[in-house]
């Protein structure tokens, strides 16, 4: 794979020029190690599809959702105060992003607050540029006939409504897509969500993303397809804990759209 | 003209009783906070009129939510009858509809009809309940009180139909009879397999039956009209208001706190006078978030009257599924047992309410539930009215968090690094962008 440079708005700025997007990466996105790699499947897709993108790097913060999910109310205005001076001074019109947790807060709490934008979730942002001819799978078609179920992100699909977008890019691989007994309006948590992430789970039976990851397997698949950093986490830890990760690989849609599109002809820069 | 002044008698008492409680309840429900419902009326309406009305949710669950439908139907449309009643009651008329004819056998007909539908639907509500282990249905949510509830109000309901029929079958035979009053009107197709358990009786019994079961019918009403605000019951009459005022942003979207907003808009400010006085007030400032019942909005207050502890949500939630404390269901349960506690302080003290050292966040709801919470809002999406328990648990945190700095260390550690690094993480902020070198 050919490497390119990624500018950032400040960069742009400089240089007078304004992207079309800004590539809202997250916290996950830009230290976890796992979810690194999703972050950099997000930005192949986008430099091979010739989008004209910006990321915000070290002017990126924290937009504040597991502080706010916290009951801290006060750090996550903060936040988003600080966040959306930088996005209203760079005058950002359009914005994906890879993580659902940001993505909601951008999209329904940051306007109240003076932050308006349109915001995507990547897997909207992919399915346009498959939809507008920008992105095409590759012959390969690696995960032709897998079998794949997608677990529903609850800051996606419950609070957004968003349920179409990741199965219309899954339907593209040309696989098999296995629903959950629990999926779209009744998916399970994956136990991440409201601040679970970052703290000890409370004493119980079991924890949750186990119970989730039994859900997913129950469906017997090969790869279990997620649209979150966090639910990424817990449902591969929820794969391991369940000694399965030798049958069974947990993937973001984008990981999967990156192995399966015509990345390599793409220019470089 | 004596049976009309009793019937005169017991149709006041039984709404001045209910008046009365629903004055008291409203008294409850007003006592929380401030919340503007006066928006996007139109699609209110619609929503009313969908989940409310029209019983948009319930079929999610299908058993459920058809036998739902069976008694909700029977209950909108035997009240048809209950006019009637009302009329004969108080004019010393008999059938006073009788005129309409077919229309009326009609009428009659579907009554019965529906009444043997309510009564099925009971019976197997009823055997859900005691006789086969539902988890949501034998959850120790439901220990004491709110099941025998439960169960008074399938016993009633099938009495009721029970004298609704029996009073049609008699009256059918004294009709057949020729006796006197009995005009001929009215199908009978269910109460008519009644009929052998009465054909027995002399006139003057099928009379007695016939008049017995027409006031034991009214009687009952009346006294269930008294019940149903003191019971989960409630919801066939709050769930209209409440559906209407759902909320009708995304789930997902929390609220901005607006004096947290005017705090950090006045730190934003560079022309803001760092050391000015704020301005004088009488009033102390209101507390963050929620401790106590009246620290809600009305809206939630109402929402908790609302529930009628079906535990959709509590069987949604991936806490209580894993065996963790929290129940959604409970948070509402709680919730009400406060403000009605409170309400009842507040009766007894003459109208102001002195503040009894208990808060519902401590003494009914425990931090560890508050902290077992995803926010995944499955408990929202599962209630077939429209409430949310996680608006309530995620106010308690704002309580516990901005009012008495209650977190668990990691927790507090998640805030310390979004303030220094702009991350939950201990990651310097400086290398955010370092991936994009890795491309």
């Amino acid at each position: 794979m050919s490497s390119f440079h990624i500018p950032t708005m400040a960069e742009m700025t400089a240089s007078g020029q304004t992207p079309d997007v800004l590539f809202w990466v997250g916290c996950a996105g830009s230290f976890d190690d796992r979810a690194k790699r999703i972050t950099k499947a997000i930005a192949r897709i986008l430099h091979a599809s010739e989008t004209s993108f910006a990321v915000l790097g070290q002017e990126e913060s924290c937009t504040g959702d597991p502080a706010k999910r916290a009951g801290n109310e006060f750090l996550y205005q903060m936040q988003a105060a600080q966040n959306i001076a930088t996005l209203n001074g760079y005058g950002i019109k359009r914005i994906i992003t890879g993580c659902p947790h940001c993505f909601n807060a951008l999209k329904n709490e940051y306007p109240e607050l003076g932050g308006t934008y349109e915001v995507l979730h990547h897997t909207q942002f992919i399915r346009e540029l498959i939809e507008t001819g920008k992105l095409r799978m590759s012959g390969n078609a690696p995960f032709k006939g897998r079998r794949i179920t997608f677990h529903d992100p609850c800051y996606l699909g419950r609070s957004n409504g968003e349920y179409l977008a990741p199965r219309e890019v899954i339907a593209k691989l040309d696989a098999e897509l296995l629903e959950m007994r629990r999926c779209k309006q009744n998916a399970m948590c994956c136990g991440a969500g409201g601040a679970q992430m970052f703290k000890e789970a409370e004493s119980g039976d079991r924890e949750v993303n186990h119970a989730r990851t039994d859900q997913a397997l129950e469906t017997q698949p090969e790869v279990i397809a997620t649209g979150c950093p966090f639910c990424n986490t817990m449902m591969t830890d929820g794969v391991k804990n369940a000694e399965q990760e030798s049958n069974v690989v947990v993937k973001d849609i984008a990981e999967l759209i990156a192995e399966a599109a015509d990345l390599l002809d793409a220019p470089t820069s | 003209m004596i049976s009309q002044l009793l019937f005169l008698l017991l149709l006041s008492t039984g709404i001045f009783f209910f008046a009365r409680r629903i004055g008291v309840i409203r008294r409850n429900i007003q006592s929380g906070r401030d919340w503007d419902g006066s928006d996007r009326t139109a699609e209110r309406w619609g929503t009313m009129a969908r989940v409310a009305l029209g019983q948009g949710k319930m079929t999610t669950r299908p058993v459920a939510g058809v036998m739902h439908i069976l008694i909700y139907a029977g209950f909108v449309i035997i009240n048809i009858e209950i006019l009637e009643i009302l009329i004969d009651g108080l004019f010393g008329t008999h059938r006073v509809f009788a005129f309409l004819g077919p229309l009326y056998n009609f009428l009659i007909a579907s009554f019965e009809w529906l009444a043997a539908g309510v009564i099925f639907a009971c019976v197997v509500f009823f055997v859900r309940r005691n006789g086969m282990a539902i988890a949501r249905l034998a959850s120790n949510d439901l220990k004491g009180w709110p099941s025998l509830d439960a169960n008074i109000i399938l016993v009633v309901e099938v009495l009721l139909m029970f004298a609704f029929l029996s009073m049609n079958a008699a009256d059918a035979i004294a009709q057949s009879r020729g006796l006197e009053h009995y005009v001929t009107a009215g199908s009978f197709p269910v109460s008519s397999w009644l009929m052998p358990l009465y054909s027995g009786l002399s006139d003057a019994g099928i009379v007695a039956v016939e008049r017995g079961m027409w006031w034991f019918h009214i009687a009952g009403v009346l006294a269930f009209l008294v019940y149903v605000p003191y019971s989960k019951h409630f919801h066939i009459i709050l769930a209209f208001p409440n559906t209407y005022y759902s909320n009708l942003n995304p789930t997902g979207q929390m609220d901005n706190m607006a004096a947290v907003k005017k705090e950090v808009d006045l730190m934003m400010d560079p022309n803001a006078d760092p050391f000015a006085a704020a301005p004088p007030s009488d009033e102390p400032p209101a507390p963050f978030g929620v401790k106590d019942a009246p620290d809600l909005t009305w809206k939630q207050l109402l929402e908790a009257y609302t529930c009628t502890e079906c535990g959709r949500c509590t069987s949604e939630c991936p806490a209580n599924h894993t065996g963790k404390l929290l129940s959604p269901r409970k948070i509402m349960m709680s919730t009400r047992d406060r403000i009605e506690e409170i309400g009842q302080q507040r009766e007894a003290n003459g109208g102001t309410w002195e503040p009894d050292g208990k808060s519902l966040l401590g003494d009914w709801i425990t931090e560890e539930e508050l902290w077992a919470c995803t926010s995944c809002q499955a408990c929202v999406e599962a209630c077939p009215i429209n409430i949310s328990p996680m608006g309530i648990i995620l106010d308690m945190r704002r309580s516990l968090i901005m009012e008495d700095s209650k977190s668990p260390e990691s927790i507090t550690s998640m805030f310390n690094n979004i303030e220094n690094n702009g991350a939950p993480w201990a990651f310097p902020a400086g290398s955010r962008g370092d991936w994009t070198q890795e491309v």
